[in-house]
């Protein structure tokens, strides 16, 4: 039996990176893939304390389930959006988008 | 009469109509349009006369005031005081309605001629209804307030008529003065108003419990003071007149309408709706306005004997016309017209004739301008061959003006003089003589327009010829007004009738005349016109030469107007611009402008001074969000 913590250990280095990866990246791609790792930890944390806390439920699993739905509608939108400002601008750098600045 | 607000709506319908649909109609159909509702009007209005005059009297003798209609407005915050909109009709009013919608029909049955082809015709026809409507507003007013808002509107719609040629720069510049010399004594007729509702209570024309209350005070003669310089300056009364000669820059017929015989009597008029409150309690106001009526007709008639341009001619003798009105209305001192109250009746006498003849004379200056297409004297002489209806109708005119019997103009000024000797011998003779010059100065631009040097070289290029019938006819119709309506036998009311129906008191005036002052102005108005054929009549004038270079500098002062523009220019400029309003202007523009630029430089500066928060980069923002976090949670924890 594994203890929560290992699980707790990994779910928080995988938050630390992504969060890491947001705030450094510089294509909006590689942030797009952090916000994605931020949420898979997040999801890993559903599943982990409801079999810790609840062995006989499933809502933690449903819950993960539908973050995992609404991640990959929410990277087709982002993506879009991307392609979008690659046409206008040449570039999906983050250091690029400055067009609605002061 | 519930039927007299078609007499308001009718021309307003048709300003809507003409003002915004206009420029979709052919001229002849938007010309149609406006001469119909006008006729429809014109109908109605004698439709009224008819049936008010032909009621019976009230048991004093006098005619009933009807109301057919009055609403509150807009109430004040006291119980009493409230902006009325209504209709009143009593004798003057019923007069009035006579003579605008007279005059405006025949306007506009002339305007069709004398507007042919022009561009704007339509936005024209929208005015010339606006003007009708608030005109005959201004009269039928039940309240002072309400008078107030139609003169205003009767002003703008001047203001848009005399610019009406709107690429002239001296129409534009004359109207831009008529605008602002009136408005400027409309502020005093407001404050008058003002002065008024807050110390008596009310805005109407009458109330004798509201009076009571100020009875003795100075309240009331300066409130009435304040009402007449507003009235002096729609009514062009020295110094406030400059506004009307200038007004010539309009359209002929327009200034037929509205610079004669129509908007120009409305201070006349003001003055005779509070005429019962003038004699009551400040008869010292009214001669204050008899003496500036008087010295306004003098200047007037010996400025119009030098001037050239024969609508300045027409418009300095309206002027003085006008003076002699106000004059009558000011020798009164009783209410009894057989006690020294014969001027009222004498004014609106001269109201009446005057509209209908000095309608007649613009309207005939109209014609000659058509055809000779100048408005200098010099362009004319000799047209007595080529205009016969135009020479004939003018003529009358000026016989009437002149005031020769039988026509009408003969009679009302008859009155005018009578009242003037029974106030004191000094006005009659004053008024006499201005008489004998306006009869001068009448024949003299008659003999210069249809005797006289002819200006064979401009005539031989382009011949005169008379003006089309659609001009003709109503020139020929007041003209036979002008013949008839000073003595016209009507039923059994007498040989002059307009005594029966209109006096100070109300009752039945039988009007007789003097026959001393009758005698004593004809001799000098025949005096004046014999004096004028010999000067005027011939083909060349050598007195007339003789008379300018010895009184050089006279003749060019009156010429001038007497430098009345000049010392305007020299008060506003010199004066109020230099040492008030820059001073003003310097104070606005530093330190009250000053204070708000400091208030919106200082935002400015602190905005730009935090704009390094709003970097634009998501990440920077998240950084910031997740340090915020950690410190949240930090706080939590400790």
């Amino acid at each position: 039996m594994i203890h929560v913590e290992y699980y707790l250990i990994v779910s928080a280095i995988m938050m630390f990176a992504g969060i890491y990866g947001f705030l450094t990246r510089r294509s909006t791609l590689a942030i797009l893939l952090s916000i994605e790792l931020m949420l898979n930890s997040t999801d890993l944390n559903f599943a982990v304390f409801n079999r810790m806390l609840f062995p006989e439920g499933h809502e933690g699993y449903f819950f993960a389930l539908f973050s995992i739905a609404i991640s990959a509608a929410e990277s087709a939108i982002a993506i879009a959006i991307m392609i979008n400002i690659y046409r206008n601008l040449r570039s999906i750098q983050v250091k690029h988008l400055e067009k609605l600045k002061w | 009469m519930e039927y007299t607000l078609f007499i308001l709506l009718l021309p307003f319908l048709s300003f809507l109509l003409l003002g915004i649909c206009g420029k979709w109609f052919s001229h002849k159909l938007a010309g149609l349009i406006g001469t119909c509702s006008l006729a429809v009007v014109t109908v109605l209005s004698y439709w009224t006369a008819v049936e008010y005059f032909t009621m019976p009297r009230l048991a004093d003798g006098t005619f009933e005031t009807l109301v057919p209609y009055n609403f509150t407005w807009l109430p004040f915050f006291s119980e009493n005081l409230h902006f009325d909109m209504g209709i009143m009709l009593d004798p003057i009013s019923v007069m009035m309605l006579i003579v605008i919608s007279t005059v405006s029909f025949m306007v506009h049955i002339y305007s069709f001629g004398y507007m042919h082809g022009e561009r704007g015709f339509q936005r024209y026809y929208a005015f010339l209804s606006l003007f009708t409507m608030s005109m005959l507003g201004l009269v039928v007013a039940t309240n002072i307030f309400q008078m107030y808002m139609f003169w205003e509107l009767v002003g703008v719609s001047s203001y848009l008529l005399i610019g009406f040629y709107f690429t002239s720069p001296a129409a534009i510049a004359a109207s831009k003065k008529a605008f602002i010399v009136t408005r400027f004594a409309d502020m005093f007729f407001l404050i008058g108003i003002l002065l008024y509702g807050y110390y008596c209570g009310t805005f109407s024309f009458d109330s004798p419990e509201a009076m009571n209350m100020v009875q003795g005070g100075f309240i009331l003669p300066v409130a009435l003071g304040l009402m007449f310089i507003g009235g002096a300056g729609k009514s062009a009364m020295f110094p406030l007149h400059i506004w009307l000669p200038d007004a010539m820059e309009g359209p002929t017929p327009v200034s037929a309408l509205i610079h004669a015989a129509t908007m120009v009597v409305a201070g006349v008029y003001l003055v005779a709706r509070m005429f019962p409150l003038f004699i009551a309690y400040a008869p010292d106001t009214l001669h204050i306005v008899a003496w500036v009526g008087a010295f306004t007709a003098f200047y007037a008639a010996s400025v119009a004997c030098v001037q050239s341009d024969i609508k300045r001619v027409l418009a300095f003798s309206t002027i003085s016309q006008i003076g002699f009105m106000m004059v009558a209305l000011g020798v009164c001192t009783a209410m009894d017209p057989h006690e020294g109250g014969l001027g009222y009746m004498a004014s609106m006498f001269h109201l009446f004739t005057h509209a209908m003849f000095k309608a007649c004379l613009f309207l005939g200056a109209g014609c000659i301008i058509h055809a000779v297409h100048s408005n200098e004297m010099s362009a004319m002489g000799g047209l007595r061959k080529y205009m016969p209806i135009t020479h004939i109708t003018f003529g009358i005119s000026c016989l009437a003006i002149a005031g020769i019997p039988p026509f009408s103009g003969f009679f009302s000024k008859d009155e005018i003089l009578t009242a003037c000797y029974q106030y004191s011998p000094v006005m009659g003779w004053i008024m006499t003589i201005i008489a004998a010059m306006t009869a001068f100065y009448m024949f003299r631009l008659y003999y210069g327009i249809f005797w006289g040097t002819e200006n064979k070289e401009l005539h031989a290029e382009h011949t005169p010829h008379e003006a089309p019938l659609t001009m003709t006819i109503p020139l020929i119709i007041l003209a036979a007004i002008t013949c008839v309506c000073g003595w016209m036998p009507l039923g059994d009311t007498g040989f002059m009738p307009f005594g029966q129906f209109i006096s100070s008191d109300g009752q039945a005036y039988h009007i007789h005349l003097d026959g001393t002052v009758a005698a004593t102005s004809i001799i000098f108005a025949v005096a004046a016109i014999v004096l004028a054929t010999i000067i005027y009549r011939r083909d060349r004038q050598p007195i007339a030469d003789a008379l300018a270079a010895r009184f050089s500098n006279l003749h060019k002062w009156a010429y001038y107007r007497f430098y009345m523009d000049e010392v305007y220019q020299f008060v506003t400029h010199r004066i109020i611009f230099a040492h008030i309003s820059k001073p003003i202007a310097w104070f606005d523009r530093h330190v009250v402008d000053g204070f708000f630029n400091f208030l919106a430089w200082g935002t400015n500066s602190l905005s730009y001074a935090i704009r390094g928060f709003q970097s634009g980069r998501v990440q920077q923002y998240a950084l910031i969000f997740f340090l915020g976090v950690l410190l949240v949670i930090l706080i939590m924890i400790l």
